[in-house]
């Protein structure tokens, strides 16, 4: 009966804010247990968790409590972190301007494009924002003066009114966890709102919807606009942690990327987009550093994941606990 | 007549060769229970579509207390008074009885552009839905899961969904479809006491529910109105008799 369990219970279980705060508590520690070994790397490793957190925190949104299966949300990463990138290369490095222009820009193209996307559904919703995705990444290879297809280097990272704040790697880790923390309980509180109550309801029954008075398409439009201004807060982030943008960061490999790290963390829990963003990227990492052909371990691990944990990590830790606790 | 709450005129509908909708004019008055009936096919669930905006006619003129609906879709006109239950069942099935009712009212009372605070805890919402749900004696399955209700639960809970919107015309498909015959009866006293409250269109195979409720029938054969009335009137008419009741009332 997975399939119709609630998509959001309606009190919050205890479980629940356990994982969460374990969760937060184990990305604040891990600076201090990183001056242990290869800080740098460690460090940087982590944010990249945390930025690509931020973005499947959005995924999750459209896909586990709006059903709109989004294919292209690498784009919005790209376009926030192509905002940071360009505004450098004229000269505008301060965050007070650029942080507000990258989520505004993401904002924006998600609502052009999520007028167009939202009048369709299923499998046509799925190849438009796959195609806008694409279509995103081929303009950003095709800008000559930022770099083209090779990208483009920034010339230092974001400044805060004139403070050279991202200078320190802690700093940049602690702000990206701030950034995280904010984006997720953004997300809760909209997804028990009234607002989310109508977001959530669209997926279930629209013409139900439609037919007690909301017209669907704007509440679905106003998520999609929320999870594409996240995207680019995470393009901000992103562009600040590697000094660097290129079409790579829109590439459909990336859209797909953040799907499976929802599905690796369990779709509809919010919290479960943290967890798979991290098991996806670490176990990347590790297994990159045991062969040079880690796809072929990664790929099939992948599948089976997909397959065999409904519900993600968190639901497999779940029933596994289920299991235990019956005997 | 100008404070008719429904009057539809020279409604048309065509799927294809099909003729659905042939011409149907009727008129629903303040409070009037207005029955439709007809056999399988003869276009009644199609009329409804049309009246709630789900699809759209060909031809031909409704008004809603005086305005014109035509053009509208379906949630503007849910804005404007009205209401509807589905001849197959349709609530949110994941969401709680409760949260189905409460979606209603928040359709109907201030915005749902709010972003942050927890609607679930609203009381306000929540002491209305459960008002909603107690007049069709679901309140206390409030907290159980719609896909989790019995059949005949998730008839008295679309019900209540439709009552929740304080509609001023409500369209009932069959709402006793597929229930059993102590829920039909629960239904069928529960849109006792709801008529008069506001005007209802009522479509129903169950004849003993009809004519128990009914202020005035139409009956629809092949999408067009072969006689309308009073039950009285309507029983006793003769081509309605050789036409469809004959069988139905044996
Ligand atoms: N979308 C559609 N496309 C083509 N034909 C349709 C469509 N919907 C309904 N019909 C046909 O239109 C006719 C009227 O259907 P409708 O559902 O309105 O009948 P009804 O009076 O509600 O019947 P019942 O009592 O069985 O519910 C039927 O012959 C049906 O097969
Ligand atoms: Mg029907």
């Amino acid at each position: 009966m997975s399939m119709l369990a609630p998509a959001m219970p309606v009190r919050r279980s205890a479980r629940t804010e356990i994982a969460v705060a374990a969760i937060f508590i184990a990305l604040a520690l891990v600076p201090f247990a990183a001056a242990y070994g290869a800080q740098g790397y460690i460090l940087s490793l982590f944010v990249r968790v945390m930025v690509f957190a931020i973005a499947a925190l959005a995924v999750d949104f459209l896909c586990g409590f709006g059903g709109l299966i989004t294919f292209g949300h690498a784009a919005f990463i790209g376009l926030g972190a192509y905002t940071v990138a360009i505004a450098g290369a004229h000269g505008v490095t301060d965050m007070a301007i650029t942080l507000p222009l990258a989520i505004l820009v993401s904002a924006l193209f998600a609502y052009v494009t999520g007028t167009i996307c939202l009048r369709t559904s299923g499998v046509y919703f799925i190849m438009i924002t796959l195609a806008f995705g694409q279509m995103a990444y081929f303009i950003a290879g095709s800008l000559a003066p930022y770099g083209g297809d090779d990208g483009i280097t920034l010339p230092a990272r974001s400044t805060l009114f004139g403070l050279a704040v991202f200078k320190d790697d802690r700093a940049l880790y602690y702000v990206t966890l701030g950034f995280l923390a904010g984006a997720y309980f953004l997300l809760r509180a909209v997804v028990y709102s009234r607002f989310g109550r109508v977001f959530r309801g669209a997926r279930e029954n629209p013409t139900r919807m439609a037919t007690i008075g909301f017209d669907v398409f704007r509440y679905q439009r106003i998520g999609y606009v929320i999870a594409g201004a996240l995207g680019g807060l995470a393009g901000f982030l992103l562009a600040n942690a590697t000094e660097f943008v290129s079409p790579a960061y829109m590439s459909w490999q990336r859209s797909g990327e953040l799907i499976i790290m929802v599905i690796f963390g369990g779709l509809g829990t919010l919290y479960g987009a943290i967890v798979g963003a991290a098991s996806f990227l670490l176990l990347e990492e590790v297994l990159a550093g045991f062969t040079e052909n880690w796809k072929l371990i990664f790929g099939p691990l992948l599948v089976l994941i997909v397959l065999f944990a409904r519900g993600g990590m968190v639901g497999l830790v779940t029933s596994i606990k289920a299991r235990l606790t019956r005997g | 007549m100008a404070d008719a709450v429904l009057l539809i005129e020279n409604l048309r509908k065509r799927f294809g060769g099909l003729v659905v909708t042939d011409g149907v004019t009727l008129e629903i008055g303040p409070g009037e229970l207005h029955a439709v009936i007809g056999p399988n096919g003869a276009g009644k669930t199609t009329l409804i579509h049309q009246i709630s905006g789900t699809l759209t006619p060909d031809g031909g003129r409704m008004l809603l207390n005086g305005a014109d609906i035509m053009p509208l879709p379906p949630n503007e006109r849910a804005r404007l008074g009205l209401a509807r239950s589905f001849q197959i069942t349709s609530v949110l099935p994941r969401f709680s009885a409760l949260e189905n009712v409460a979606l209603a009212v928040q359709a109907r009372s201030g915005s749902s552009y709010r972003f942050l605070r927890p609607a679930a805890r609203e009381a306000e919402l929540n002491d209305q839905a459960m008002a909603a749900l107690t007049e069709v004696s679901l309140d206390h399955r409030a907290d159980i899961v719609a896909a989790h209700l019995s059949h005949g639960e998730k008839r008295a809970l679309e019900l209540a969904i439709a009552l929740a919107l304080e509609p001023k015309l409500l369209l009932l498909d069959e709402p006793m479809a597929g229930t059993g015959p102590e829920e039909s009866e629960r239904i069928v006293a529960v849109l006792k006491k709801l008529k008069g409250r506001f005007a209802m269109l009522l479509v129903e195979h169950d004849m003993d529910a009809v004519f128990a409720l009914a202020d005035k029938i139409s009956v629809l054969v092949y999408g067009r109105v072969l006689a309308s009335g009073t039950p009285h009137e309507v029983r006793n008419d003769p081509a309605v008799t050789e036409a469809y009741l004959g069988e139905e009332l044996e």
